[in-house]
């Protein structure tokens, strides 16, 4: 299933290219010589250790940070993102992990905030149409779009943070840590939602430590260490795989562990 | 998109949630509202109604209507000051300088009109300029210095209250000239009775026609709407209430000009705080600045405003109490008017702690606080006893609100 989707996938066009991308705080390196990759219609999931660099790429890539040294390719054109502003005009959205939505308000206007239609006569009816309409091609569950987003669920949140930065239609979406704070069933629900927009052929860049949720909707993973490239695998890896190479060695922690639990089963 | 769904209304799809529909279920709606502490209008309601008793029982003279007309030439001063702070309430700010911004913009005014024989309206210019700048420092010192605005003003409001007491010198203060238009304006002008009458048809026939434009506009974007039994009857009920007003207001001088341009204001404001961007950011960043400034919203730019609004509003209100009192004192500004101020607009439903409110809430509450204190007038009580009555009834009103929020946050309405 994967390998046929996968060949399709492939063909989607480069949106984003990094090449020898570094950053440079002071003394410490936190990113060296990182490439990455980004086509139409493509979930590459960023993962690795606490301090692999993963957050800073992500800042770089929102125009937070700049990069020391490396170039970046955006639709084939090399660009400097040198403001959050810049990145999220040109179509690269962020959603941030603290999710970053006004509960006094209601859900149509935060989907809308800061790009309200009509800045002088607020066409209320026009921005519950399109909210509704993005909502229902995302399959999104939200009860009224005229609730303020206090009433909401954790899973019905990130929903509508989501979805607002698909307002825009940006080219990529970034999503850190999207699944951190969610249950089973809401966990679900924004996988599926992920799943919808990489049908709509936007790019998605997904961070998580959770490998299973990684593996369920990855195209591509790529694997950071200690800031650098550690490997590229698909989302047929194993498990063992993936997290030897987050840690850098088959003897880590996690081996040790499931081998010390192997060892006591079999005792 | 070929879901059984297509044929229902857009936002009706979703079959868990219960959708009221005509009046009873208008009438559903707002009590469960209120049980989850969005209490709206209710506690100003039950408190008019609390005070109107209670005064008229004391002293009949209370509810007489030359009485009433009084209370709202007093009103449109203080409401005016309110409606200024009900824009930094919106943002989680406060103004504690808006009673001395109001006492020095009278000085000014009479420095400038009286002393100088400068045109009024340039005098009038100057004294709302100046408290533009006062807003334009304060919000300067909280955007550059982080200065929590409570200190800004607090400091204001001494550095002020200077101010005016310089300007006014050695005499102490100025008698404004009875013949001019403005001491007339804060006085006795009063609308015809005709006008006062359309005035008070006018904003049920502006609900109507624009309630009626918004359902039509809703079924063709194939969206539910309250129906129009709602409507009709919201709009029948407001006009009956302005008209038995009006009416009664009537009997008496009639209605204020004062008080009418106090409710224009407070109608141009309603329309920015509801319906454009720069009202959507406010109540924005007021819920959640960070949030705000990742949507790209400049808060910067939208607390200055706020700032500068609330001053501007404090001098023009200050040139109503002015106007009123037919003279600029050292005593303009002072005492219980930055209170009563506040107060009004905590008690008209504007929160405390930012985010939530309305224009109509100034106009609300100083309603409520001009007839608590027109009514203590009346029993001759001595100031003393009047300014503890008034600061207990803004304590109240906090309390009222605090329980609101904790309510609307169990029940999950933020």
């Amino acid at each position: 299933m994967t390998s046929t989707t996968d060949g399709e996938r492939q063909a989607g066009n480069l949106i984003l290219k990094l090449r020898g991308i570094s950053k440079q705080f002071g003394a410490v390196t936190a990113l060296e010589d990182i490439e990455l990759e980004v086509h139409e219609g493509e979930v590459v999931a960023l993962v690795g250790d606490n301090g692999a660099g993963k957050s800073t790429l992500i800042k770089v890539l929102a125009g937070v940070h700049h990069p020391t040294s490396g170039t970046i390719e955006y639709c084939g054109e090399p660009v400097a993102l040198d403001s959050p502003g810049k990145a999220l005009e040109m179509g690269i959205a962020t959603v941030f992990q603290d999710l970053a939505l006004c509960e006094n308000l209601d859900v149509v206007a935060n989907l809308f905030l800061g790009h309200e239609m009509n800045p002088w006569n607020l066409d209320e009816v026009q921005m519950e149409v399109r909210a509704w309409r993005l909502l229902r091609e995302l399959a999104a569950r939200i009860p009224s779009v005229r609730e303020p987003i206090a009433s909401l669920s954790g899973g019905q949140r990130q929903t509508v943070a989501i979805a607002r930065s698909l307002l825009l239609d940006p080219k990529i979406i970034m999503l850190d840590e999207p699944t951190a704070a969610l249950g089973v069933a809401q966990t679900a629900e924004v996988l599926n939602l992920i799943e919808r927009v990489r049908e709509r052929g936007h790019g998605v860049i997904l961070i998580s430590h959770n490998m299973e949720d990684v593996r369920a909707v990855a195209d591509r993973i790529v694997v950071l260490r200690l800031g650098r490239n550690n490997g590229v695998f698909t989302a047929d890896t194993s498990h063992q795989e993936l997290v030897a190479a987050i840690t850098g060695a088959s003897e880590n922690s996690v081996s040790r562990r499931m081998a010390r639990k192997l060892e006591e089963s079999e005792a | 998109m070929n879901t059984p769904n297509e044929n229902l209304m857009l936002d009706r799809a979703d079959t868990r949630v219960r959708h009221d529909e005509g009046i009873a279920g208008a009438l559903r709606a707002f009590i469960d509202r209120v049980r989850s502490g969005d209490l709206g209008v209710l506690p100003v309601l039950v408190g008019l109604v609390l005070i109107t008793l209670v005064f008229s029982s004391l002293n009949p003279v209370f509810l007489a209507p030359n009485n009433l007309v009084n209370l709202l030439f007093d009103a449109a001063a203080v409401g005016l000051i309110s409606l200024g702070v009900v824009c930094v309430l919106l943002l989680g700010e406060i103004d504690l300088s808006i009673g001395s911004m109001s006492g020095l913009s009278s000085a000014i005014v009479g420095v400038l009109w009286v002393d100088s024989g400068m045109p009024l309206t340039l005098a009038i210019g100057g004294a709302v300029a100046t408290g533009a700048v006062v807003g334009y420092v304060y919000a300067f010192l909280r955007n550059r210095f982080e200065m929590p605005s409570f200190v800004a003003t607090l400091a204001g409001l001494l550095a002020l209250l200077g101010m005016q007491l310089y300007l006014l010198g050695g005499t102490g203060s100025i008698n404004l000239p009875y013949a001019s238009g403005l001491v007339k304006f804060g006085q006795i002008l009063i609308m015809p009775d005709w006008l006062s009458y359309a005035l008070a048809v006018a904003p049920g026939a502006a609900m109507v026609f624009s309630g009626l434009r918004t359902m039509r506009r809703r079924s063709e974007a194939k969206l539910s709407s309250p129906g129009g039994s709602v409507l009709y009857a919201k709009a029948g009920l407001l006009t009956l209430a302005l008209l038995i007003a009006a009416y009664y207001l009537n009997l008496g001088r009639g209605v204020p000009w004062m008080f009418g341009a106090f409710v224009l204001l407070v109608v141009v404001m309603d329309y920015l705080l509801t319906r454009t961007q720069w009202g959507r950011s406010m109540f924005a960043v007021g819920g959640n600045a960070e949030a705000a400034r990742r949507s790209g919203i400049n808060v910067r730019q939208i607390r200055m405003t706020a700032f500068v609004l609330c001053s501007s509003l404090a001098a023009l209100g200050g040139v109503f109490a002015a106007a009123r009192l037919a003279s600029a004192s050292q005593q303009a500004g002072t005492g219980d008017v930055n209170l009563n101020a506040i107060a009004a607009a905590v008690i008209g439903g504007t929160s405390l702690f930012g985010g939530r409110g309305s224009a109509w809430s100034a106009l609300l509450g100083v309603l409520v606080i001009m007839a608590i204190s027109n009514g203590l007038t009346l029993l001759n009580l001595s100031s003393s006893l009047r300014y503890m009555i008034t600061g207990a009834v803004l304590a109240i009103a906090v309390i009222v609100d605090s329980l609101a929020r904790r309510s609307r946050a169990s029940h999950g309405r933020g």
